[in-house]
């Protein structure tokens, strides 16, 4: 049924596109892989996220260009109540919905797009919540949305009140994340109507700069400018995504003139890119972490003392060499530079094996023997654990500490390293959903993280930490938070839960006439901002 | 020659019946889990996951969810994607153009030029012509295709930047699929260069594929023709002073035919193995590369329902096969 | 190998057909040439730590991406280049040899072991037992093989042995169905009626009488699923479900090696190379034994 859909779309599409002027800009993007689909609810990829809920909808509230700062987006304005309880959003007027072949808006965007757009998410008897079989919204619940809100009003057309059940400081940001994209209510009663509801994620309609033309499966996204659009409208009439996953390839297409701009150069490849005259390279911190793991709670891993000498024994700026090509940073940190609250007073361990194996001997470790786990993917904190693990394994040796490296399929990875009294150290790392420090250390390192389902892979447990980072959560004066993930961060330090290995930095390679592209610190790739130069 | 047809249908059926078992079983057997892997570095608390595996099916026991399986499989429904959520099928279709375009450009290329090449070096014995292209399928034989279709990258995009480096066709054309076949796609949409730009992406890939069975293909011919060329009616044809281009082309070629055709079928199954390597170094979006994915995303119902498709396609060509076969040859269908 | 092809105790017999074997297979220029290489392969293997100039793993931090040595900035210690992590090529090429030769002896060990006992077995005794094995063969060969061995390798974990054992139970259904079909034409043979009238068990029927008549094809298709082997232990390691790094196997490296494509192509052409050679040496020896094995082209 859907071959049928899509293929009907194309050809109604292909009408559209020759009725565009003839001298249209298209702008080519030579994606890393494909979209999960086009909904954004129920996918978690930033593959995904780059391909449908960016340029195809908006949210309530958007992070302002290049920043983690939140600014207006479909909600003008807003007005929390002193509790921090509730929140009013008076909605942006005027705002038009795309249309295609089977659907054009009677109306503008207002609040029950809103509450649609939330409800289908958070409501399992909404007759939107299993559109598709087997669906689930795994961010809506990773994120704790169900927990937090506590119900959502309609005021009035232009107005949506939510109600949390606790105060929450990331709650903005929350919000501005793809998940919560805000869909038409009416496109999907149209759908309903027609018995297509699958095209809910197949024919996506949004308010965003671009407007969804055609799609097919792992080679070509095609979309057009939305010439409506409520903000600045984008500077090129044509976008597309070539679905590219290996990245050598991307590079040769980019230098062949087959694409404008690629993400996630092979780190090998830099110094080519750098060099060549038609190229230019964007380059921006990583929103990332990338660590290893001991566990707390097994000896002699429970002493903090045996963690810091390890740490100490480890030659980081070599691993960022072999592994990261140099592109990122040593890690000191669990949370990256780009973030607020990051604390740059402390300072990392030293590189020094023999004190380190001084430091074992006095704390009656000897002969230790110890496995480092390396994930078998490549993740954007982490271009090579399996390298990255040698370089620890042929550092630690020269500590007197024997290691063996072991490795299993990601997902038994996942589950085993969060299995209790995992034996050895883990590497794995974290990339930032929404620039709040607190979903890096309340995910990665508080004392309810170390209970199954969660992410603490140290099994850390230390109150005061944990105490420190619920108190932040709480408060919704900034700079108090600041002091509080400072003093975190000195606690981290100190314990030494992990070794915080590095930071990868995000390269952007480009052609030379690609202008205004911004990068985000989230890793996101958006182009409403894109122009070619002539 | 019915009941021949019939019999060999019959025979599919346990063998259809155990693909389905064994691609269940395997995809069962994997290590992993979808689940897991959607939440990635996350996790899921254990009551969320055991609320997502009673939404797939996955908590109720193995043989239950079998049946289910099948019961689905006969109304023709092979389940949805875990990670797109789409029909396996509706996925399959979209991407098995791409492959069958690729697989059968290949399988020309190979025979347009392996059966020649072998019928030359075969009459020609001995000549340079037959020790260097017998040489020359040897090594096609022994190629690592992987590293083969790496080089031609490097050399012919990279370097001489003569054909592009992946993808189906410019971005430049645009046309709604009809066939799902660029070629005859870019035929009908009437765009300019189109068809030119499919054929220059097709290309490289095309060769990388044909390489094996282009070698297989070559010396299964030479070697076919040496043996009907040795026979008593090609040497009494020969006595008889018909001319030997006639001995040849009508006698020996034709009955050379019959165990080469058998070879060309048989490497529908090559072809599929080598389009996985094939597509993952050119980042074709045929079914191959779909498998690959789908088998480290642990997407269970497109493991199973891609499994049971591929095999079945091969199945039914190896019948097809066999039944030319038959009909060329009558002599086996008494057999 | 023909001494245990035909039992005869007669000795002067015996050197007659190893003489007459090795003059067909001396016939073939190219069987001679791939028998070279590939007992150069072998010592390669089997003297690695004393040939390789480097320790295969040692990484040298300060030599990473060294080309070789005849290009600008190449030097001499490392005749081959380095890899990304500063591994000498040559050493970790040459230690490849003993993961290729032990990938394809042990598959061939264990598809030649289960197909040869599953092709006996089945025909043999023939009926039910014979259907439900060769259906068992025909649904493993309705699979593309390298898909297969994919999905086996994912559910047994990537790694060498698991890809070894992937590879084997692919192949074996092919060693079956040439042993059935041998031992089918054998069973009727007039010597196989007299040793059973001699009171000959059918364990003895099976194993002393008939299966060493059925040798010579079986041999032939070891040495093709021997190349076939390291080719797609190879393509598996190429795909990371292979050999693990930091092994030397080749497809491996390859896999490693493929994102420096446009900066170190010394990295990327020189494993496939060590594929390519070895393969095709093997395959021109198997082309010679089939010449020298099987009666019916030995005249053509």
């Amino acid at each position: 049924m859907s071959i049928f859909s899509t293929r009907f779309l194309a050809a109604s599409a292909l009408a559209l596109m020759a009725a565009a002027p003839l001298h249209a800009k298209t702008f080519v993007y030579c994606s890393e892989g494909s979209p999960e689909g086009f909904d954004p609810a129920p996918y978690t990829a930033g593959t995904t996220f780059d391909a449908s809920g960016h340029p195809i909808y908006n949210r309530l509230v958007q992070f302002k260009a290049g920043t983690t700062e939140i600014e207006p987006g479909l909600a003008e304005t807003w007005d929390v109540s002193e509790d921090g309880l509730t929140y009013t959003f008076h909605l942006r007027k005027g705002v038009k919905f795309h249309s295609n072949d089977k659907f054009t808006p009677s109306r503008d965007f207002n609040a029950d797009d809103v509450i649609f757009s939330f409800n289908r998410q958070a409501d399992a008897k909404d007759p939107w919540h299993t559109y598709i079989s087997g669906i689930t919204y795994e961010y809506y619940s990773s994120m704790e949305m169900d927990k937090l809100i506590k119900s959502i009003e309609k005021v009035d057309d232009n107005t949506v009140k939510f109600t949390l059940n606790h105060p929450e400081a990331p709650f903005l940001a929350n919000i501005a994340m793809p998940f919560v994209s805000i869909l038409s209510k009416e496109y999907a009663d149209t759908l309903e109507k027609a018995g297509t509801k699958e095209d809910l994620n197949n024919a996506p309609i949004g308010t965003g700069p671009f407007k969804f033309v055609a799609y097919q499966k792992d080679a070509v996204i095609r979309y057009q400018k939305n010439a409506d659009y409520w903000g600045e409208a984008p500077k090129i009439d044509d976008l597309v995504f070539a679905i590219t996953p290996d990245a050598s390839v991307r590079l040769q297409k980019l230098k062949a003139g087959e694409c404008h701009l690629m993400p996630f150069p092979a780190p090998a490849d830099l110094a080519d890119i750098k060099a060549d005259p038609n190229l230019k390279v964007d380059e921006q911190a990583g929103l990332n972490v990338g660590y290893l793991a001991y566990n707390t709670t097994v000896a002699p891993f429970d002493k903090p003392e045996v963690r810091r000498a390890l740490n100490m024994a480890m030659d980081k700026k070599a691993l960022l060499e072999a592994v990261y090509q140099g592109s990122g940073e040593v890690a000191k940190n669990p949370i990256p530079p780009t973030m607020w609250s990051y604390n740059n007073a402390i300072e990392d361990d030293k590189y020094d094996p023999e004190a380190a194996k001084k430091m074992l001997e006095d704390a009656g470790v000897k002969d230790l023997s110890m496995e480092i786990w390396a994930m078998p993917v490549q993740r954007p904190y982490m271009p090579n654990a399996r390298r990255a693990a040698e370089v620890i394994q042929s550092d630690f040796a020269k500590a007197g500490v024997k290691v063996e490296i072991v490795s299993y399929e990601w997902g038994e990875y996942l589950k085993k390293s969060m299995e209790e009294g995992r034996k050895g150290a883990v590497i794995l790392g974290w990339t930032g959903d929404n620039g709040d420090p607190d979903n890096f250390l309340s995910v990665l390192l508080s004392c309810a993280a170390a209970q199954p389902g969660g992410a603490n892979r140290a099994f850390w447990c230390n109150e005061e930490f944990s105490a420190l980072l619920a108190k932040a959560k709480a408060s919704s004066n900034h700079e108090e938070r600041v002091k509080l993930y400072e003093e975190a961060q000195v606690i981290f330090k100190d314990q030494a839960p992990w070794a915080t290995l590095a930071h990868s930095t995000q390269y952007v390679p480009m052609a030379k006439n690609v202008t205004g592209f911004v990068q985000s610190p989230l890793g996101d790739y958006t182009f409403e901002t894109v122009d070619l130069a002539e | 020659m019915l009941r021949f047809i019939l019999s060999k249908l019959l025979y599919l059926i346990p063998t259809m019946l155990g693909i389905t078992l064994v691609a269940f079983g395997f995809i069962r057997m994997l290590p992993g889990d979808p689940v897991l892997l959607m939440a990635g570095e996350r996790g899921v608390s254990p009551e969320r996951y055991a609320e997502i595996s009673a939404q797939l099916g996955y908590d109720k026991p193995l043989w239950q969810q079998y049946f289910t399986y099948l019961g689905d499989l006969l109304q023709g429904d092979l389940g949805n994607s875990i990670v797109t959520k789409k029909p396996v099928l509706a996925e399959f279709l979209a991407l098995f153009p791409a492959t069958v375009e690729l697989a059968v450009v290949a399988i020309i290329i190979a025979t347009l030029i392996g059966v020649p090449v072998g019928v030359v070096a075969a009459i020609k014995r001995g000549s340079w012509f037959d020790q260097i292209s017998m040489t020359g399928a040897l090594i096609g034989f022994s190629m690592p295709i992987f590293w083969w279709g790496l080089l031609l990258i490097i050399f012919f995009s990279g370097i001489l930047q003569w054909t592009p480096v992946s993808g189906r066709i410019s971005l430049m054309y645009f046309f709604p699929p009809v066939t799902g076949f660029m070629l005859i796609d870019s035929l009908i949409s009437g765009q300019k260069g189109a068809f030119s730009s499919a054929l220059s992406h097709l290309i490289l890939p095309s060769i990388v594929l044909a390489t094996i069975p282009l070698a297989v293909i070559a010396r299964q011919t030479r070697s076919a023709m040496l043996e009907v060329m040795g026979e008593d009616y090609v040497r009494t044809a020969k006595a008889k002073g018909l001319s030997a281009r006639r001995v040849i082309g009508v006698h020996a070629l034709r009955n050379a035919m019959i165990p080469v055709i058998t070879t060309i079928g048989l490497q529908i199954g090559v072809l599929m193995a080598g389009a996985i390597l094939t597509e993952t170094i050119f980042s074709w979006p045929g079914i191959g590369k779909w498998m690959i994915d789908s088998i480290s995303r642990r997407d269970y119902p497109v493991v199973q329902s891609g499994l049971l498709l591929i095999a079945g396609i091969v199945m039914i060509v190896n019948l097809l096969v066999d039944l030319t076969y038959g009909l060329i040859n009558p002599r086996i269908r008494h057999k | 190998m023909t001494e245990t092809t035909v039992k005869i105790s007669d000795s002067a017999i015996r050197r007659r057909m190893v003489k007459e074997f090795w003059f067909y297979f001396s016939q073939n220029r190219g069987a001679v040439v791939g028998l070279a290489v590939f007992v150069l392969l072998v010592l390669t293997a089997l003297f690695a730590v004393w040939i390789a100039p480097h320790d295969p793993t040692h990484q040298y931090r300060d030599a990473l991406l060294v080309p070789p040595f005849w290009q600008e900035g190449g030097r001499a210690e490392f005749l081959l280049g380095t890899d990304a992590v500063g591994r000498d090529m040559l050493s970790r090429l040459i230690y490849g040899a003993q993961y290729s030769l032990f990938i394809g002896i042990v598959v061939v060990a264990i598809a030649l072991t289960g197909g040869i006992i599953l092709g006996l077995l089945a025909g043999y005794f023939g009926g039910w037992v014979d259907s439900v094995i060769m259906r068992v063969m025909d649904v493993i060969l309705a699979f593309p093989s390298l898909l297969l061995a994919l999905v086996l390798v994912a559910i047994l974990g990537p790694g060498l042995t698991n890809a070894m054992i992937a590879i084997a139970i692919v192949y074996q259904p092919h060693f079956a169905r040439l042993t059935r079909a041998a031992v089918m034409g054998e069973k009727a043979r007039e010597y196989v009626t007299a040793a059973r009238v001699a009171g000959a068990s059918n364990m003895r029927l099976m194993f002393k009488t008939i299966l060493p008549n059925c040798l010579a094809p079986l041999i032939v298709q070891a040495t093709l699923s021997f190349s076939s082997a390291v080719l797609d232990s190879a393509a598996l390691g190429f795909l990371g479900m292979g050999a693990q790094p930091p092994a030397s196997e080749w497809g491996t490296m390859l896999a490693e090696a493929r994102e420096f494509i446009l900066r170190a192509w010394w990295v990327v052409t020189f494993p496939g190379l060590a594929i390519l050679i070895s393969v095709l040496a093997i395959n021109l020896m198997g082309d010679g034994l089939r010449d020298a094995l099987d009666p019916k082209l030995k005249r053509s």
